[in-house]
């Protein structure tokens, strides 16, 4: 789609095309199905109702909180995989994946049996006065989970394309590990890192399984939009359509904005 | 559960598909005179349908009876956008009624009613003995959310009570709810009697107060036109629900009759 308009398809076996295009609309169609269902006249009162509003400013919030916590955790496991080599090293890139393959829901067991109040860390919390059963803070451990995969995977991808010469070149002109990480590492891998944010947000965004698990459903506190809209589904139809609409809108918006930023021809 | 559930979601309507391919093409189909009868029934009745089922099946050779169990609403939404349901059993009259208004099943009959009641986990941690004490500021309380049927009957007995409940959790669905309680994650919720018995040692039951006002009734009903065969099938199915041997075994998970409902 954003390829420059002179080289589109060049050196393309025509065949491709087929495929690819019952690819695209196999993707866009539910789409399009879904916006022919909307109920126009009614959609601004459907999304600006309290619980919609309640609903996306606590997704954008708990979203934006793990990314953060995914940036944070993510940056340094991604160099990890990306650079060093011990044994165990194979076993622990599988591990990190996991939550990529696990059904959400059972991935919100695995944090209650180690979150919750009766979980492996849950009495530790509860002595230090952490209560995260039913808080917002469930909402963020259950979003981190699984988009932190996303994250590590993207950027250990664009680490090991860099490759490590620069690195190693900026060291031997004097530069310490961390300088060398700022100034040369990091912004090599810029493109990787943005995509994998994108992802990670993206993923937080749509989060549902491991959070009406884990975290509960309480408006305001704990009610993604995910969860308002498959609990509208019950009494409103029409809502659930406007909301996962809005819900459509927002997560591309998230991609168009950090797109536009980066150059054309980097790999998402 | 619901992982499961939807398995079974789809297994019904490709097993159907598949029969009814095999009755288009094949000419041999007769002589094996495999039925398969789709039975979409609210998740509440899994045990007891299950039972039912297999003694629907003993009694019919060749008849095979695919059970689809969700949450009503989700089931009604399913068969409204054309899903091949024989027979719906739904926890809750609104949402049949919504079926019969789009002239989608036969006319429902009551088969069975199921109370609330208050689910604690083992050893009653925050020490719960009536539904008072689920007011406590210090009792984390999970409840269906209002929006589902045992939410509404939750609010219903909330407001008979004239208590004010302000639950941490407002769940999707009963089962939701319960698995809080069994985690330990509440300290109480609000579920249907047939959930604490299903749910054995894992969780505790206390009795509501009083008479049962927050009932919910359970109809039954056979889905759409399939013929004479299959709509003779699906009635047959139902009326074994309806049989003292359909309501036997519903007692047996903790149902009570349609006649104790007003």
């Amino acid at each position: 789609m954003t390829a420059p308009a002179g080289d589109a398809g060049a050196g393309l076996p025509r065949w491709a095309f087929v495929p690819a295009a019952v690819g695209g609309l196999f993707v866009v169609l539910p789409l399009v199905a879904m916006a022919t269902r909307v109920d126009w006249s009614g959609y601004w009162s459907l999304v600006t109702s309290a619980s919609a509003r309640a609903a996306l400013a606590l997704s954008l919030q708990t979203s934006a909180a793990s990314t953060a916590v995914c940036l944070v955790l993510g940056i340094p496991m991604a160099l990890v995989l990306a650079r060093c080599r011990f044994p165990g090293i194979d076993l622990l890139r599988s591990l990190v994946m996991v939550p990529l393959v696990l059904p959400p829901v059972v991935g919100g067991v695995a944090l209650l049996y180690t979150f919750g109040r009766r979980g492996l860390l849950g009495e530790t919390l509860e002595v230090a006065g952490l209560q995260v059963a039913f808080s917002t803070t469930a909402v963020v451990l259950a979003q981190t989970f699984v988009a932190l995969p996303f994250l590590v995977m993207t950027l250990e991808g664009a680490l090991r394309t860099a490759g490590s010469r620069y690195d190693v070149v900026a060291a031997s002109l004097g530069a310490r590990p961390t300088t060398v990480l700022r100034r040369v590492t990091l912004p090599l891998v810029g493109p990787g890192l943005v995509s994998g944010t994108v992802l990670s947000f993206a993923r937080a965004l749509g989060e549902f399984g491991a959070t009406i698990t884990f975290a509960g459903s309480l408006e305001g506190v704990t009610r993604t939009l995910p969860l308002e809209i498959y609990l509208q589904r019950e009494t409103d139809p029409d809502a659930a359509v406007a909301l996962s609409l809005l819900l459509v809108v927002v997560a591309v918006l998230v991609i168009a904005v950090t797109r536009q930023g980066r150059p054309a021809r980097s790999p998402l | 559960m619901r992982v499961r559930s939807r398995g079974r979601l789809l297994a019904g309507p490709l097993a159907v598909t598949v029969a009814v391919l095999a009755g288009c093409s094949g000419t041999d189909a007769r002589d094996g005179d495999d039925t398969t009868l789709t039975v979409f029934a609210a998740a509440s009745l899994q045990g007891a349908f299950e039972r039912l089922a297999d003694r629907f099946e003993d009694e019919h050779e060749g008849v095979t009876v695919e059970l689809s169990l969700a949450g009503s609403s989700d089931l009604a939404a399913q068969i409204q956008q054309g899903a091949p349901a024989d027979v719906f059993a739904s926890a809750d009259t609104p949402t049949m009624a919504r079926l019969v208004a789009d002239g989608l099943v036969g006319t429902p009959a009551d088969f069975a009613t199921n109370t609330l009641q208050i689910a604690v986990p083992p050893g009653n941690p925050a020490g719960v003995e009536t539904l008072d004490d689920l007011a406590a500021p210090d009792v984390a309380l999970v409840l269906c959310a209002p929006q589902v049927p045992c939410g509404a009957a939750s609010t219903k007995v909330a407001d008979a009570a004239g208590l004010d409940l302000a639950p941490v959790s407002e769940e999707q669905s009963v089962t939701d709810v319960l698995g809080k309680v069994v985690a330990g994650e509440a300290d109480a919720g609000l579920v249907y009697v047939t959930d604490v018995a299903a749910a054995g040692d894992d969780v505790e039951g206390i009795d509501l107060p009083g008479p049962p006002d927050a009932v919910n009734t359970y109809p039954i009903a056979t889905v759409g036109d399939d013929g004479d065969a299959r709509a003779d099938l699906a009635q047959r199915f139902v009326d074994l629900v309806l049989s003292d041997e359909g309501q036997e075994t519903l007692a047996g998970f903790g149902f009570a009759a349609p006649d104790a409902s007003p």
